[in-house]
């Protein structure tokens, strides 16, 4: 039911490789993705998503009795070892895990197609979606997306409001670089643009949705490329969770000695305190990252 | 509620002053605690309620409030609270559907040029209800209206002039006419002082700030962030980016 904004670092490495693991380990929970996107497709971020790594779970398979004497032998054996999971229902080892609270991947291999397609993904592209010309105070591709996630909440039963007999499941929704000029948004063109109340009217219609239904969001948005300061404010308060990332890359930092270890810095501009009278805050403010190949530290 | 606020305003449940305007406001920290305080106090008055809860759910403020000794849900029941969830009513008209009626208190949403009138016109009909008191239903205390937070209409595009003009109409119905209190909260982003800051939440602040009988604002530590700061007293412990609580009557 809350939002998590990501400001996306300059080449937007970090802040997609974020939404990856954020979408992956949705798969790996077996809960439902919507991704919405207006430059690359869902798809090309689908498909990127990393590995997860594999747990060391024996994976048992029934007894089939027409089998030879030989390989009961070493389908029993098999069951000496895992017999405690014999009653279980066969499971693919990579999803064995997933009553865990969270997961490692494995960045430089990307997650198996079986396993990505077992998920049940709702997909918004934006240049697939003809939209009415947006107005000074409305853009309408937000009002579109809007529209679009709602129509899903509500079809897929994710809506609080919903009967509580249905099975429910979490919808995990990743919006990529809103506020980019690709959304029909001025914010990153202008100091002065002529819809500077659309992002944040947007993110409180998203809000409405969040907290009415079992869904979380994940919204990076290039900050750096948004003149209006004050703005960022805004949309920081209008999010429970507000993260920024700066990158080292490019940067003169990338060589400096004391951030040999680190890729670049983590800001944690806003934590959220829903259902409670205040923030439980981190313990240190001064945050690095390391992206490695089968972690994500921030240190 | 906080006793230790209590004291330090002097105030109580039982005995409070009526006919103020509390602006609440806050600068690189989170006075939203201020409001579940007020909350509470005004229910524990006996106080007739209307809260416009415009940026968290119904769900949030009702948690906190049980924790607070006050439940928002039997309040509702008796009357006694009249609750306007902002992020629930936006959707009829953000995302307008065929059978759904739009709510009209939030109409600035399709045209932020319109106003707060509608949203005036709620507060109004919500506070002049205390005054018909049906057979057999409880009677109630001075009308109080809580505003959580006047800086979100900011961001969904209405004029801050607007806002004033809302917040004004509002003092003048609940507290000179109706003899009630308002409690409004404000959050600024930035520095005061800066030249490419936040230009209509500083003209909202200071307006508001021109109205009102006391400001609380709430305010970041000018040293740091320190993880574990207590209030004097200690038993009000604020917590880190809350520790400067200075009150200006």
């Amino acid at each position: 039911m809350n939002c998590w904004t990501y400001e996306e670092d300059r080449y937007d490495s970090y802040s997609r490789m974020i939404l990856k693991y954020f979408l992956a380990e949705g798969v790996v929970c077996r809960h439902e993705l919507f991704v919405a996107t207006a430059q690359d497709t869902p798809d090309d971020i689908l498909q990127e998503l990393p590995a997860p790594i594999l747990d060391d779970v024996a994976v048992p398979k029934p007894v089939e009795h027409s089998r030879l004497t030989g390989e009961l032998q070493e389908s029993l054996d098999a069951m000496k070892i895992a017999w405690r999971y014999q009653n279980l229902p066969k499971v693919q080892s990579a999803l064995a895990s997933s009553s865990r609270f969270g997961h490692y991947y494995d960045v430089s291999k990307t997650m198996e197609v079986e396993i990505r397609q077992a998920t049940k993904c709702h997909l918004f592209y934006l240049p697939d979606h003809v939209t009415p010309p947006s107005t000074a105070h409305r853009v309408e591709s937000y009002s579109a997306l809007l529209r679009s996630l709602q129509e899903v909440i509500h079809r897929e039963g994710f809506d609080l409001a919903a009967p509580m007999s249905k099975s429910r499941n979490i919808l995990r929704v990743g919006l990529h670089s809103m506020g980019s000029v690709l959304w029909g948004d001025d914010l990153c063109c202008h100091d002065k643009p002529r819809h500077s109340h659309a992002l944040t009217t947007f993110l409180y219609g998203l809000r409405a949705l969040l907290r009415s239904s079992l869904s979380v969001a994940v919204v990076t948005i290039p900050s750096h490329l948004i003149q209006d300061r004050a703005l960022m404010g805004s949309i920081t308060r209008l999010c429970d969770n507000a993260i920024a990332l700066e990158s080292f890359k490019g940067s003169e930092r990338e060589t400096n000695p004391l951030y040999k270890d680190y890729h670049g810095l983590l800001y944690v501009r806003q934590v959220p305190h829903l259902n409670c009278l205040a923030s439980q805050l981190p313990d240190h403010k001064d945050l690095a990252f390391k992206l490695k190949r089968k972690q994500f530290s921030i240190e | 509620m906080f006793t230790e606020l209590n004291s330090i305003l002097n105030t109580s449940p039982d005995s409070f002053t009526r006919g103020e305007f509390i602006l609440v406001s806050d600068r690189h920290s989170d006075a939203s605690f201020l409001i579940h305080h007020f909350l509470s106090f005004y229910l524990r008055s006996r106080c007739k309620v209307c809260f416009l809860g415009l940026v968290q759910s119904f769900c949030h403020y009702s948690a906190v409030s049980q924790r607070l000794g006050v439940s928002l849900t039997q309040a509702k029941e008796k009357g006694q609270l009249v609750f306007f969830e902002g992020l629930k009513e936006s959707l009829s008209l953000l995302i307008p559907q065929e059978n759904n009626t739009e709510s009209e208190a939030v109409n600035f949403l399709r045209d932020p040029a319109v106003g707060l009138r509608s949203l005036y016109e709620f507060v109004r009909s919500s506070v002049n209800s205390s005054g018909s008191v049906e057979e057999g239903a409880e009677e109630w205390g001075p009308p109080v209206l809580l505003v959580d937070d006047l800086s979100v209409l900011l961001s969904l595009g209405v004029n801050f002039g607007d806002v004033l003009d809302f917040s004004h109409y509002c003092r003048s119905a609940v507290c000179s006419e109706l003899q009630g209190n308002m409690v409004m909260l404000v959050r600024c982003n930035g520095e005061e002082e800066e030249d490419d800051g936040d230009e209509e939440t500083e003209a909202l602040l200071k307006g508001l700030t021109h109205q009102c009988s006391l400001n609380l604002h709430v305010q970041g530590l000018p040293t740091g962030y320190c993880k574990d700061i207590h209030g004097k007293e200690a038993p009000m412990e604020l917590k880190p980016w809350l520790p400067g609580l200075s009150l200006k009557k």
